[in-house]
């Protein structure tokens, strides 16, 4: 099957020499929901910006649904939206006229887009705003309009830059429920985010880049499994004493109502139940202390950080 | 993209540009009207009364055509060079550059888009003009032929300015430094025969010189330079900046990274 993506050895080096891809490589397979994350500079939006002819590539290749962008940069945009993280609409157009305008600038004939535009402004909430200036607009206003201007064309690939960044819970939540819809239609879609438990609901497969590498690329499920341990708060009704027995378990009493508790890989939570309620404890309520990618996240990044610093002591 | 999907994205960039000035008319269309008239009665009217003749005509005759053209040449270079590098500095011209819509396909948009005002002003201006003298064109076709073109040129020096913008100063400088000279030294007020041979020589390297004179020609049917040599100028700079453009656009720095 042809993917949706495909990136190979993806070099970028600015011309101040700083060299924010050093060759990244990966594929995403149509109707995937895919998560590219990485800490802030690791060149997540420059390998956007590539896709989206924004930023021009030093080297290596890219296809979108087959089709090579230095041999027909156009149809692969015909294929492609792409919602960036920075608000990039005129402040003073209605929203109706940029969702439409976007349509012309694909060719798509009026009436077509005149249609398309009440589609996708009633989908995200906003045809009661359709005649307000682009900076009346709240936040997550602002967010849903480039997300209705992206689809505007319904691309086959869609690549959101942290669209829920500053968006309230609420809305974000109703965000994914329309993410999750598109992507169910078939819609490829590439997402960028540092809330992580957001990739976690939402994606499948999973790139990690950092500085400029990939340093993980797998599926969700394989990288969670590869999780050692867990750490979970836990919530008692009664009284716990400062001198609580946590038995094989690693653990500590937070204050009077509430303790941690690591959960290494081969250890039952039942165990850990079962101790409790042998010592007259009875566990309310259990919570991750933080999310379970996010552990991950940061241990990957601490492990690339000490391969680097090995490798430079190795070249020095 | 098929000659069909090229000109939906086209005109859509064609209609957006006309509904950007013509939201914005008390700054886009009433000002320039506004001057124009005070040039009619200060140099047209009370001052040119008292000069006499010019080059056989009127001093408001003589005046009037290159008033006009002075009217296309700003506005038309105004609207583009304010439009584009607005929709640089608000990042809505990546709302372009990500789409399939071609670099030559999104110049001339932005291009018609500031002939639109400048004909637009200087149909106004010259209705205007009709209240203080009368106009019989002598040639139609010259007088069409030439203020499009130079609309056109305009347009296009608006468009390289707005790409090498990185503040709104700098979209002000050109027509403060060199437009605004250059016009007002270009034959708007006064023929060059007024000037010594030197002065003749100089102002001949003047390009808006021609454009000025052509346009009297096509109106009036005088001119102080050979017509044929302005066609001919105004050909070969919108062909040069058209490949300076193009250019920028498809391997400068400014627009993609």
């Amino acid at each position: 099957m042809t993917a949706a993506l495909s990136i190979k050895n993806l070099e970028k080096t600015y011309d101040n020499g700083f060299q924010a891809l050093k060759g990244i490589s990966f594929e995403v397979q149509p109707g995937d929901f895919f998560a590219l994350l990485g800490p802030n500079g690791a060149g997540k939006s420059t390998t956007i910006g590539i896709l989206c002819s924004l930023v021009r590539k030093t080297g290596g290749e890219v296809s979108i649904f087959g089709i090579d962008i230095d041999r027909d940069f156009p149809a692969a945009k015909q294929m492609l939206g792409v919602v960036p993280q920075e608000f990039n609409f005129s402040q003073f157009e209605k929203v109706y006229d940029i969702v439409c305008t976007q349509g012309g600038f694909y060719g798509m004939p009026r009436a077509l887009a005149e249609e398309r535009t009440e589609k996708y402004l009633r989908k995200l909430g906003l045809w009661d705003k359709r005649n307000a200036q682009a900076r009346m607009l709240s936040g997550g206003m602002k967010r849903r309009l480039m997300i209705a201007r992206a689809l505007i064309h319904e691309p086959r690939l869609l690549i959101l830059d942290e669209p829920t960044a500053g968006v309230d819970i609420e809305l974000r939540r109703s965000m994914w429920e329309f993410l999750q819809e598109i992507n169910a239609q078939g819609t490829t879609i590439i997402l960028t985010t540092h809330y992580l438990e957001e990739a976690e609901s939402l994606c499948r497969n999973i790139a990690i880049i950092d500085k400029g590498d990939i340093i993980e690329n797998t599926s969700i499920k394989s990288l969670i499994k590869t999780l050692n341990k867990e750490v979970f708060i836990l919530d008692s009704r009664e009284i716990l004493s400062a001198t609580l027995d946590f038995g094989d378990f690693e653990g500590r009493r937070l204050d009077e109502h509430s303790l941690e508790v690591t959960v290494e890989k081969g250890q039952s939570l039942s165990d850990l139940f079962a101790h409790l309620s042998a010592q007259n404890i009875s566990v309310t309520s259990m919570r991750n202390r933080a999310n379970r990618l996010e552990e991950l996240f940061v241990s990957l990044l601490a492990q690339n950080k000490m391969q680097e610093a090995a490798n430079k002591e190795v070249k020095s | 993209m098929s000659p069909q999907l090229i000109w939906t994205s086209f005109s859509t960039i064609l209609r957006r540009e006309v509904r950007r000035f013509t939201r914005i008319w008390p700054q886009t269309l009433v000002p320039p009207v506004i001057t124009m008239s005070l040039y009619f009665v200060i140099f047209g009217a009370l001052i040119g009364s008292r000069i006499g003749d010019m080059g056989g005509f009127s001093y408001m005759e003589f005046v009037v055509p290159g008033l006009i053209m002075m009217a296309v040449i700003t506005n038309s270079y105004a609207n583009v060079v304010s439009s584009f590098y607005s929709a640089k500095f608000q990042r809505n011209v990546e709302e372009l550059l990500v789409s399939p819509t071609p670099n030559w396909v999104v110049m001339a948009g932005y291009v018609l888009g500031g002939v639109a005002r400048g004909l637009i002003v200087g149909f106004i201006v010259t209705l205007i003009a009709l209240i203080f003298t009368s106009l019989s064109v002598q040639h139609i076709g010259v007088t069409i032929l030439i203020v499009f073109l130079t609309s056109v040129l305009f347009s296009l020096a608006g468009f390289i300015n707005a790409i090498f913008a990185n503040s709104f100063d700098d979209i002000s400088i050109i027509p403060t430094f060199v437009l605004t000279p250059l016009t007002y030294l270009g034959g708007v007020f006064y023929s060059i025969e007024l000037l010594s041979p030197f002065w003749q020589g100089l102002s001949k390297l003047n390009p808006i010189l021609y454009m000025v004179n052509a346009f009297r020609y096509g109106v009036l049917g005088v001119s102080d330079i050979h017509v044929g040599w302005a066609f001919a100028g105004v050909l070969v700079f919108i062909t040069l900046l058209s490949g300076w453009a193009l250019h920028l656009m498809k391997h400068g720095k400014r627009l993609r990274h």
